[in-house]
C-alpha cells in the first residue's frame, strides 16, 4: 500500500507551517502510525469497510488528513506520557528518605507560557491541515459528467432514485467507477422519509446523516470496480443495526448494462402468473412497487427487479429462494422490528409468490 | 506520615453524643435532614446504586457483542440497554455522584456551617432521585396501554424525530423526558446552592484567591451547569408539548426540524461532559499536591484555565453534529473551538506535571487511582482532538471509535477520579480507613479490565462498526475486538465488587482514621472524622490557601508566597 | 491544643460578601434566561416556516396596553422596596397593590388575546408551527408572571395583614429583581413575537 504517499504528504505540510525539528518528530511518529494503520487495513481487507482502506477521493483525503492528525497526537502522548512516567520514577517516594516535605515551587509563569504557547502552534497546524480537507472535499466542483442520484432512507432499508435515469432501485446502490482522467463521480442527494440515518460507506467516503425535511449532499467516485460495503450509522429505530448499504462500483460497460436491465418493465413471465395474482391480490400492492403492474405501493423497497440483487432485507439476507421464501413468511424471522409485517400467506400461495418475485430480474 | 496527626478534634466523638433511635427514627432522620453532609451521602448512595445497575446492563450488551449474531437479547432489549444505560450513566451516576461530594466537602472546605440554602439543598437532592426512580419506573408502566412495560429506546440524546409519537408510541420516552427534566431541575438547584455559598459562606480570611482549588472547580462546573442545564429544560418542556399538546418543535411531518432537536441537546451535551470531568479535575487537585508533598503548581493558572473550558465550552457543540450537513463553514469553526479547547486543558495536565516533579510521590490508592487518570485522560483528550478534525470525524462519528473515546473520560478518567476521592475522603466521611489492600486489588482488575475493554474498542470503530448495533456479521473482522472488549467488563466487574466490598468492610473493620490520616492542608481535616453536625466548633479563620500547612510549618507559612 | 483556636485570628478587617438571596436570584435568573433564549431561538427559527395558515400578520395585534402596563408596573415595585426600606409599611403596601394590579391586567389582556386566537381566528397550539412556537413562548412567559403575581401577592397580604416590616426589604426587593427580570424578558418577546415576526 501507498502509505508513505501521505507520510510524505503530511510531513510536506508540516514542513510548510513549522519547520524541521517538528517535521523529524511528526515524520517519526506517522511511520510508526502507517504501520500500525497497514495492519488494521490488512486484518480488514476480507471485511472491507476500514477506514483506512480508501478507494475513493474523499475517503482518501480523508485518510491523508487523519494519519497527519494520529502522528501529532501520537507524538503529543509519547511526550507528555514518557514525561509523566519519568517524574513518577524520579521523585517516587523510597523507604530511607526523610520526612521533610520537598521543596514548595507554587508555579512560574515562565514555563506555564511555554506549555500554553506550544499547544497553540500545534492546533493553529493541525486547524488549517483540517480545513483545507473540509473545503476540498466539501465544496469540489461537480464535473458535468457526474451521475446523480437521490438517496431516500426509510426505517431499515435504502431507496435509491436515479432520476435522470428513469430508474428507483433498493438497497443495492450501482455506480460507475470514476477513472482519474475522466472523472465520473457519483453525486448523492439524501433525505429521509421518517427518522434520522446516515449514509456510510467507509472506504468510499466520510458519512453523511439522511435527515427528515433536511436536503444532504455527498460525493463518490469509486476508483476501482467492487463491491463496497457499508451501513447505516444513525441510530434510527429497532433495526438499525441492520440498515446495510452495498454499493456496487461498476465498469462503464456493466453499468450501461445495469441501467438497460432496469429501465425494462418488470418481467411478466407467462410461468409465474399465478404469484403475480397472489402479489395483487394481497396487501403487498399497497407497500411495495413493481413496475408495469398495479403495485404502485412505496412504504416498503421496489421489487421491480429483486432477482437482480444478491441480497433482500437491506443486505442483511443473501437472496436465495429459500431465504425470501423465509423472508416474506415472516419477515421477523430475519430482522425482528422490520416495518413489513408477517402476510399469513398459504403455504400454497407463499410458494407462488415467492417463485413470481424470483422471476423478477 | 500516615498516623501523623497534629491536630486534634475539637468535637471529640460527635457520634456518642447522638442518642440513638429506632430504626424509624434513623429513616426519617435522613429522609427530613438538610444537613449537607448527610445529603451528600445520599447523593453518593444513590449514584453507587445506580453505577450497579447501569453497570449490569452494560455487562448485558457486552454479552450481547461479545459474537457475532449473538441472540442473547433482542433488538428492542438491547435498545433499551443502551438507552438507559447511558442516561443512567450520565444523570443518575454522574451527576449525582459528583454533586454528592461537592455538598459534603464544598461547606467543609470553605469553613462553613451547611450551605447556603439547606433546604434547597434537600429539595434537589429528592427531585433528581425522584428522577432517577421514575426512569426505572417506565420498566412497570412504560407502554401505558399497549402491553407490558418497556424502557425507552430512542438513546441518550434522544434525536427528533424518533421521539415524536409516529415512532415512539406509548410512555416510554416520556418517562426518559420526566426523569432527565427532573435530574435537570435538581442539578439546577444544586449549582446554583455551590455558587451562592462559594460566594456568600466562605470563614473569614478565605477570598476568592484562597479557596481550594476543588472550590473554585466546583464553582465555574455549576455556573456551566446552570447555563447549560437549562437548554435541554427548555428542549425537554418543547418534546412534551409535541408529545402531550399537538405541537410541532420538532415534528418533520409539519415543517419541524430534526436539527434543531441536535442544537438543542448538544448545546447542553458538550458542556455536560465538562460538567462531569470538572469535579474529576476537582479532586485531582486536592489529591495530587498532598500525596507529591507539594503544593498545587501554578493555581492562579489553574483557575483561569478552568474559567476558559467553561467559556469555551459554550461554543463547541456542534462537534457532535460534523455529519449532519451544515455546510463547511460551519465545520471548519467548530473544528477551531473544539481544539482550542486542548489548551486550557493542555495547561491543567502540565501544572499537574509539574506538582509532581520535584515532589515526594507516595503511591497510596487514591493517588494510583490520580495517576491512572492522568494517564488515561490523556489519551481520551487526544482521541478527542482526531475527532475534532471534521473530516476525520466524517469517518468516526457515530462509531466505536467515538464509544471509546468517550469512555476513556467517562470510565478512564472519571470513574478513577470518583475512586480516587472516595479512598482519600472516606476517612474523612465514616472515621475509618479503607483497606489499602484490596484497594490495590481494585486498582490493578480495574486498570486490567479498563484497558482491555476501552483501548481495543477503538478498533472496531476504524473498522467501520457503527455504534448502537445489537448485532453484527461475523465477516466484518469485528468479532474477535469485541470478544476482547467484553473480557474486559468482566475484570471491571470483578473490581467493582471488591471496591464495594471494600466500602462496606472498612466501615465495621476499617482502622480508625483520626482528624487527618493523610496530612493534608485544607480545612476539612482539621475537624474530627466524621464531622459534627455543625462542622466546626469555632468559625475558622485563614491567611492562604493551604491553612493546615500554615499551621504545621509556622515557620515557613504559605501567605509569605501568594 | 484546638484546631479551630489554632487556625483563627482575630478579624483584621471586616469580613464582607454577597448576600445570598441576591446571589441566588441571579443564578436563577441566568438560568432563566438560557431558558427563554432557548424559546426565543425556536421562535425565530421558525418565523415564517408554517406550512399552512393562519399567519402572525393574520392574527396578532400589538398589545400596547398590557405592555404600558407590564412595564409600569417594574416602576411600582421598585416604590414598594423603596418605601419598605424606609419604614413606611403602609405605603409600600399601596404599591404593591398597585403592582399586583398592573400585572393582573397584563394577564387578563393576554387571556382575552388568547381567546379571540382560538375562537376567532382558529388558532390553537396544534394548528402550525407559528401556534405552536407562539403559545409556548408567550404562554412561558405568562406563566412566569403569573408565578410573580402569586408571589407579590402573598407580600401584599403579609404587608396588609401587619406582619412585614423594613426588616423584610432585602427579601422584597429579591422578589422585585424577579419582577424585574420577567418584564425584561416582555420586552424582548414583544419585539420578536409582535415587532420582528410580525
Ligand atoms: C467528560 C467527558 C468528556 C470530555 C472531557 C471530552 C473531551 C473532549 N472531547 Fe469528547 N465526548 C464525550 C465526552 C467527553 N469528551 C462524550 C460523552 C461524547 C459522545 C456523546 C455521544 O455521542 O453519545 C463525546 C464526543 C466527542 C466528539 C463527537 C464525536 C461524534 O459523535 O462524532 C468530539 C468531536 O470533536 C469530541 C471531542 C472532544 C475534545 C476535543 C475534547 C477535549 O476537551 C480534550 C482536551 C484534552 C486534551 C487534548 C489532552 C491534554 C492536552 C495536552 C496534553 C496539550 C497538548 C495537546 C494538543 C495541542 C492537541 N468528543
Ligand atoms: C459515566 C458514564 C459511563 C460509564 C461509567 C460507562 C461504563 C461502561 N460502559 Fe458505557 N456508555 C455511556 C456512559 C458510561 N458507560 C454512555 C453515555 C453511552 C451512550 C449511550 C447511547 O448510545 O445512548 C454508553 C454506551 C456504551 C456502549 C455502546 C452501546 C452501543 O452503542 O450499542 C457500550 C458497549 O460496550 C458500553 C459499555 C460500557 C462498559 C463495559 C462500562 C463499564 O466500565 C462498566 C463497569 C461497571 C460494572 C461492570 C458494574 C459492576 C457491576 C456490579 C458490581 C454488579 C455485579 C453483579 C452482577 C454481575 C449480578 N457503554
Ligand atoms: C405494511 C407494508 C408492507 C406490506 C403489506 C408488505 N411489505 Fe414487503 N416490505 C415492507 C418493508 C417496510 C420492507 C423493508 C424491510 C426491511 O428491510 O427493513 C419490505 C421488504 C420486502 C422484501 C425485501 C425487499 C428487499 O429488497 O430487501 C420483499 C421481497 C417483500 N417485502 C415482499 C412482500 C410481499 C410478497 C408482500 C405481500 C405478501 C409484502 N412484501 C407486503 C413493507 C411491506
Ligand atoms: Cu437507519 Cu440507522
Ligand atoms: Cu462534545
Amino acid at each position: 500500500m501507498s502509505f508513505w504517499i501521505y507520510r510524505a504528504a503530511a510531513s510536506k505540510l508540516i514542513a510548510s507551517t513549522i519547520g524541521a525539528p517538528a517535521r523529524e518528530i511528526a515524520q517519526w511518529a506517522s511511520h510508526g502510525i502507517c504501520r500500525t494503520a497497514g495492519l488494521l487495513a490488512f486484518q480488514a481487507n476480507h471485511s472491507s469497510t476500514s477506514i483506512f482502506a480508501p478507494e475513493g477521493t474523499p475517503a482518501r483525503s480523508i485518510f491523508g488528513l487523519s494519519m497527519f492528525v494520529l502522528g501529532i497526537c501520537a507524538a503529543i502522548f509519547l511526550i507528555v506520557s514518557g514525561l509523566l512516567l519519568f517524574t513518577l520514577i524520579r521523585f517516587r517516594h523510597r523507604d530511607g528518605d526523610s520526612e521533610r516535605e520537598p521543596a514548595q515551587i507554587y508555579g512560574s509563569n515562565q514555563v506555564e507560557l511555554s506549555w500554553t504557547v506550544i499547544p497553540v502552534l500545534i492546533i493553529v497546524v493541525l486547524f488549517l491541515a483540517t480545513a483545507r480537507v473540509i473545503f476540498i472535499t466539501e465544496q469540489a466542483r461537480k464535473p458535468a459528467a457526474a451521475l446523480d442520484v437521490v438517496v431516500i432512507g426509510h426505517q431499515y432499508w435504502w431507496e435509491y432514485r436515479y432520476p435522470k435515469l428513469g430508474i428507483v432501485t433498493a438497497n443495492e446502490l450501482h455506480v460507475p467507477v470514476s477513472d482519474a482522467a475522466h472523472p465520473t463521480p457519483t453525486y448523492l442527494t439524501m433525505s429521509s422519509a421518517d427518522t434520522d440515518h446516515s449514509f456510510w460507506v467507509p472506504e468510499l467516503a466520510g458519512k453523511m446523516d439522511v435527515i427528515p425535511n433536511k436536503v444532504n449532499t455527498m460525493w463518490i467516485d469509486p476508483d476501482k470496480p467492487g463491491l463496497y460495503l457499508g451501513q447505516c450509522a444513525q441510530y434510527c429505530g429497532t433495526q438499525h443495526a441492520k440498515m446495510l448499504i452495498r454499493v456496487y462500483a461498476d465498469s462503464p460497460a456493466d453499468f450501461a448494462a445495469w441501467v438497460a436491465g432496469q429501465q425494462h418493465p418488470a418481467i411478466q413471465s407467462p410461468g409465474a402468473s399465478e404469484g403475480m395474482a397472489v402479489f395483487q391480490r394481497n396487501a403487498c400492492v399497497n407497500c411495495h412497487t413493481i413496475s408495469g403492474t398495479a403495485a404502485q405501493g412505496t412504504f416498503g423497497p421496489d421489487l421491480s427487479h429483486l432477482a437482480s440483487r444478491a441480497t433482500i432485507a437491506s443486505g442483511s439476507v443473501p437472496l436465495t429462494q429459500d431465504n425470501l421464501h423465509a423472508f416474506i413468511d415472516d419477515p421477523a424471522h430475519f430482522k425482528p422490528g422490520a416495518l413489513m409485517p408477517a402476510m399469513h400467506l398459504s403455504d400454497h400461495d407463499l410458494d407462488a409468490v415467492t417463485q413470481y418475485l424470483m422471476t423478477l430480474r | 506520615m500516615v498516623t501523623h496527626t497534629p491536630v486534634t478534634s475539637i468535637a471529640n466523638s460527635s457520634a456518642a453524643a447522638r442518642k440513638h433511635g429506632g430504626a424509624f427514627d434513623v429513616l426519617q432522620e435522613w429522609i427530613t435532614t438538610v444537613d449537607h453532609k448527610k445529603i451528600g451521602l445520599m447523593y453518593i448512595g444513590y449514584a453507587l446504586i445506580f453505577l450497579v445497575i447501569a453497570g449490569i446492563e452494560a455487562l448485558l450488551m457486552r454479552v450481547q457483542l461479545a459474537v457475532p449474531n449473538n441472540t442473547f437479547v433482542s433488538p428492542q432489549t438491547f435498545n433499551r440497554l443502551f438507552t438507559m444505560h447511558g442516561t443512567t450513566m450520565v444523570f443518575f451516576v454522574g451527576m449525582p455522584i459528583l454533586f454528592g461530594f461537592g455538598n459534603y466537602l464544598i461547606p467543609l472546605m470553605i469553613g462553613a456551617r451547611d450551605m447556603a440554602f439547606p433546604r434547597l439543598n434537600a429539595f434537589s437532592f429528592w427531585i433528581s432521585a425522584l428522577g432517577g426512580v421514575l426512569l426505572y419506573f417506565s420498566y412497570f408502566a412504560g407502554s401505558g396501554l399497549y402491553g407490558a412495560g418497556t424502557a425507552p429506546d430512542v438513546g441518550w440524546f434522544a434525536y427528533a424525530p424518533l421521539t415524536a409519537r409516529v415512532f415512539s408510541p406509548g410512555h416510554s420516552t416520556d418517562y426518559w423526558t420526566l426523569s432527565v427534566l427532573l435530574s435537570g431541575i435538581g442539578s439546577i438547584g444544586t449549582a446554583l446552592n455551590i455558587v451562592a455559598t462559594t460566594l456568600c459562606m466562605r470563614c473569614p480570611g478565605m477570598k476568592l484567591s484562597r479557596m481550594p482549588l476543588l472550590v473554585w472547580l466546583y464553582f465555574v462546573t455549576s455556573c456551566i451547569a446552570f447555563i447549560a442545564i437549562s437548554p435541554l429544560t427548555a428542549a425537554q418542556i418543547m418534546l412534551l408539548i409535541d408529545r402531550y399538546l399537538g405541537g410541532h418543535f420538532f415534528d418533520t411531518q409539519a415543517g419541524g426540524s430534526a436539527v434543531l432537536w441536535m442544537h438543542f441537546f448538544w448545546i447542553f451535551g458538550h458542556p455536560e461532559v465538562y460538567i462531569l470531568v470538572l469535579p474529576a479535575f476537582a479532586f485531582a487537585n486536592e489529591i495530587i499536591p498532598v500525596f507529591s508533598r507539594k503544593a498545587i503548581f501554578g493555581y492562579p493558572a489553574m483557575v483561569a484555565a478552568t474559567i476558559g473550558i467553561g467559556f469555551i465550552s459554550m461554543g463547541v457543540w456542534a462537534h457532535h453534529m460534523f455529519t449532519v450537513g451544515l455546510g463547511p463553514n460551519a465545520n471548519a469553526f467548530f473544528t477551531l473551538a473544539t481544539m482550542v479547547i486542548a489548551v486550557p486543558t493542555g495547561i491543567k495536565i502540565f501544572n499537574w506535571l509539574a506538582t509532581l516533579w520535584g515532589g515526594n510521590i507516595h503511591f497510596t490508592t487514591p493517588m494510583i487511582f490520580a495517576i491512572g487518570f492522568l494517564f488515561q485522560f490523556l489519551i481520551a483528550g487526544l482521541t478527542g482532538v482526531m475527532l475534532s478534525a471534521s473530516p476525520f470525524d466524517w469517518q468516526l462519528g457515530n462509531s466505536y471509535f467515538v464509544v471509546a473515546h468517550f469512555h476513556y473520560v467517562l470510565v478512564g478518567a472519571i470513574l478513577f477520579m470518583i475512586f480516587s476521592a472516595f479512598y482519600y475522603w472516606y476517612p474523612k466521611m465514616t472515621g475509618h480507613m479503607m483497606s489499602e489492600k484490596l484497594g490495590k486489588w481494585h486498582f490493578w482488575l480495574f486498570v486490567i479490565g479498563f484497558h482491555l475493554t476501552f483501548d481495543f474498542m477503538h478498533i472496531p470503530g476504524i473498522l467501520g462498526m457503527p455504534r448502537r448495533v445489537y448485532t453484527y456479521e461475523a465477516d466484518r473482522g469485528w468479532a474477535i475486538w469485541n470478544m476482547i472488549v467484553s473480557s474486559g467488563a468482566i475484570f471491571q466487574t470483578i473490581a467493582t465488587l471488591i471496591f464495594v466490598y471494600n466500602l462496606v468492610w472498612s466501615y465495621f473493620k476499617g482502622p480508625e482514621a483520626g482528624a487527618d490520616p493523610w496530612d493534608a492542608w485544607t480545612l476539612e481535616w482539621s475537624t474530627s472524622s466524621p464531622p459534627p453536625s455543625y462542622n466546626f466548633a469555632k468559625t475558622p479563620t485563614v491567611e492562604s490557601r493551604r491553612p493546615l500547612w500554615d499551621l504545621k510549618h509556622p515557620e515557613d507559612p504559605d501567605a509569605n508566597y501568594e | 491544643m484546638s484546631t479551630a483556636v489554632a487556625i483563627s485570628h482575630p478579624a483584621s478587617e471586616e469580613w464582607k460578601q454577597p448576600s445570598r438571596g441576591i446571589v441566588g436570584m441571579a443564578c436563577l435568573i441566568v438560568a432563566e434566561s438560557a431558558i427563554f433564549i432557548i424559546f426565543v431561538v425556536a421562535y425565530i427559527f421558525y418565523m415564517g416556516k408554517s406550512l399552512s395558515g393562519p399567519t402572525p400578520h393574520d392574527v396578532l395585534d400589538l398589545p400596547i396596553f398590557s405592555t404600558i402596563c407590564l412595564l409600569s408596573s417594574s416602576i411600582t415595585v421598585h416604590f414598594a422596596v423603596h418605601e419598605l426600606r424606609a419604614g413606611k409599611i403602609g405605603r409600600s403596601s399601596w404599591w404593591l397593590a398597585g403592582t399586583v394590579l398592573l400585572g393582573g391586567i397584563f394577564i387578563a389582556s393576554t387571556a382575552r388575546e388568547w381567546y379571540e386566537l382560538i375562537y376567532r381566528h382558529g388558532l390553537t397550539i396544534r394548528t402550525n408551527l407559528f401556534g405552536t412556537t407562539f403559545y409556548s413562548l408567550v404562554g412561558l412567559h405568562a406563566s412566569h408572571v403569573i408565578a410573580g403575581l402569586i408571589m407579590l401577592g402573598i407580600a401584599l397580604i403579609f404587608s396588609l395583614k401587619g406582619k412585614v416590616n423594613s426588616s423584610h426589604a432585602d427579601r422584597l426587593e429579591v422578589l422585585s429583581i424577579y419582577w424585574h427580570f420577567v418584564d425584561a424578558v416582555w420586552v424582548v418577546v414583544f419585539t420578536v413575537v409582535y415587532v420582528l415576526g410580525r
